[in-house]
């Protein structure tokens, strides 16, 4: 045991947690007036839900004992029992299991809060919530397992630093199926859907790089040389993402926008996220500036041309940035950054990119089978989408009977 | 007497208070309004997606007797005027009574 570590950790678990209030913000920006405390609530009702969820039995089902061949953790780990003071050697030695669980628990939570922007707006409340304790339950806690809780994938050689397929991919690829399934939102009346706030966008946009530090740095499990170079990699990523998404749009649109510099450091966060221990900082660099660039492809032409509709962007930055940093590490995974990942492509080891490649596949294909039978049961049994004039009048009165603004003193 | 009812830009609105003040026309009521005229509207760039929102313009409410009703048609003009497309428009009503709620005087004595 190792008090500088456990106090790492645990100060990471609360950077993690202010993450998921971070997207609410981020997210409720980009909505429209009507439907501001809609998207704050769903935020917030998975930070509920999901610890909840996370000590009862989803921390057993994605970190327990495997039920063999590496597909889920058994339930021996049910409400925490055997989850103490004492560490779980098969994760980190020098911190108490219990610190383990709960910087794992903000992961659980952040992860379907990410969803929240793919299908704003529109959403019946129940049905979201049936609906992400579902897919917690079954798609992230499984492919959790996989990578992290000594599953099939890490069997294999596959590298995932702090999340990029587990979180970002899972989230991305999960939201853009449920945005195509559940349709377009309705435009408003002469206005689109052109943000209401892109003041709490910036904040919130503010926070969520703020908690990476935590949850790319956090993921070193220890308080040393590794979790500095994670540090380092996500805020240098981050920067040049910023930049570079703000001079795209400065030469393709004439004017850098405060949305987009903030998209471009979100992309940027997102890319590095698997690569942050396993990459030097100077490649860090190359991966946050080709971060931007295929963002900005996804959420302009690539969402353009197919229509659907990914209000928030979650697939054009988390599902595309995911599967760059994926791809990236297996480019630029150095074994000098960390003995325990491998070389990359560009240091001499074509294996590794072909099994990232590998892993991403498995790892979509199962999260949109998966998420697909989930979305069909829920909308059978409750319906998934508000009807019309709910939808018009706006989801914080028709599903939370209040409103986020007053007009009167 | 006359109510007066003029469409402007938000940044012209100081100079038409100025140009009011000038012609002795103190009394004025100011509200932030969106609209459109013949250039339909301005065009914001989101993530790349365009969305074409209605302009932002300043509504301002004026009630004068006769003689003030031609010095602040001028004043506005004068304060409002670019040349470009947008300026606004000056709509203006008869207006049958004022009444001034602290004392209640009626007529030309309570628009002042």
């Amino acid at each position: 045991m190792n008090s500088g570590d456990t106090a790492w950790v645990m100060t990471c678990a609360a950077l993690v947690f202010i993450m998921t209030p971070g997207v609410a913000f981020f997210y409720g920006g980009l909505a429209r007036r009507k439907n501001m405390l809609s998207v704050l609530m769903q935020c917030f009702l998975i930070m509920c839900l999901m610890s909840l969820q996370w000590v009862l039995f989803g921390y057993s089902l994605a970190f327990g004992p495997d039920v063999g061949h590496g597909i889920i953790g058994s339930l021996k780990w049910f409400g925490l029992n055997g989850v103490g003071f004492e560490p779980y050697d098969g994760y980190s030695s020098t911190i108490p299991h219990l610190a383990f669980m709960i910087f794992q628990a903000m992961f659980a939570i952040i992860t379907p809060a990410l969803m929240v922007g793919a299908f704003a707006e529109r959403i019946k409340f129940s049905a979201f919530v049936v609906l992400m304790l579902l897919w917690t339950t079954f798609v992230y806690d499984p492919i959790a397992h996989w990578v992290w809780g000594g599953g099939w994938l890490s069997n294999l050689g596959a590298l995932d630093f702090a999340g990029g397929i587990v979180v970002h991919v899972s989230s991305g690829v999960s939201a853009l199926l449920m945005a195509i399934l559940i349709g377009k939102r309705i435009r408003s009346n002469g206005g689109g859907f052109a943000p209401h706030n892109l003041t709490l966008t910036v904040l919130g946009g503010g926070l969520l790089w703020f908690g990476w530090f935590g949850f790319n740095a956090g993921s070193a499990l220890g308080a040393g040389g590794l979790a500095a170079n994670a540090f380092v990699t996500t805020n240098t990523a981050t920067a040049t993402a910023g930049l570079t998404w703000a001079l795209i749009e400065w030469r393709r649109l004439g004017a850098p926008t405060t949305l987009g510099i903030v998209t471009g450091a979100l992309a940027g966060l997102v890319a590095i996220t698997p690569a942050c221990g396993f990459v030097s900082p100077i490649s860090s660099i190359a991966i946050g500036a080709i971060a931007s660039m295929v963002c900005y492809m996804a959420v302009t032409a690539v969402k353009a041309k197919f229509g659907y509709d990914d209000a928030f962007d979650v697939f054009g930055v988390h599902g595309v940035g995911g599967m760059w940093g994926t791809l990236a590490t297996g480019l630029f995974a150095e074994k000098v950054i960390n003995e325990a990942g491998s070389n990359g492509l560009f240091f001499g080891n074509v294996k590794l990119f072909f099994i990232q490649g590998f892993y991403l596949v498995a790892c979509i294909a199962y999260a949109l089978i998966v998420t697909w039978i989930l979305y069909k049961v829920v909308d059978a049994l409750i319906g998934m989408r508000v009807n019309r004039e709910d939808e018009l009048v706006g989801l914080d009165l028709t599903q939370h009977h209040e409103s986020a603004y007053t007009v009167l003193e | 007497m006359k109510y007066i009812i003029a469409i402007i830009q938000p940044h012209k609105l100081d100079d038409v208070r100025k140009e009011l003040e000038n012609v002795e026309v103190n009394l004025i009521t100011v509200s932030n309004v969106l609209g459109r005229g013949r250039q339909k509207g301005y065009t914001e760039v989101y993530r790349g997606i365009q969305e074409i929102g209605l302009l932002k313009k300043t509504k301002i409410e004026i009630a004068v007797n006769e003689d003030f009703v031609e010095p602040a048609i001028s004043a506005i003009t004068k304060g409002a005027h670019t040349g470009k497309p947008g300026d606004g428009k000056i709509f203006i009503l008869d207006l049958n009574e004022v009444v001034r709620i602290g004392t209640g005087e009626r007529g030309g004595v309570a628009i002042g």
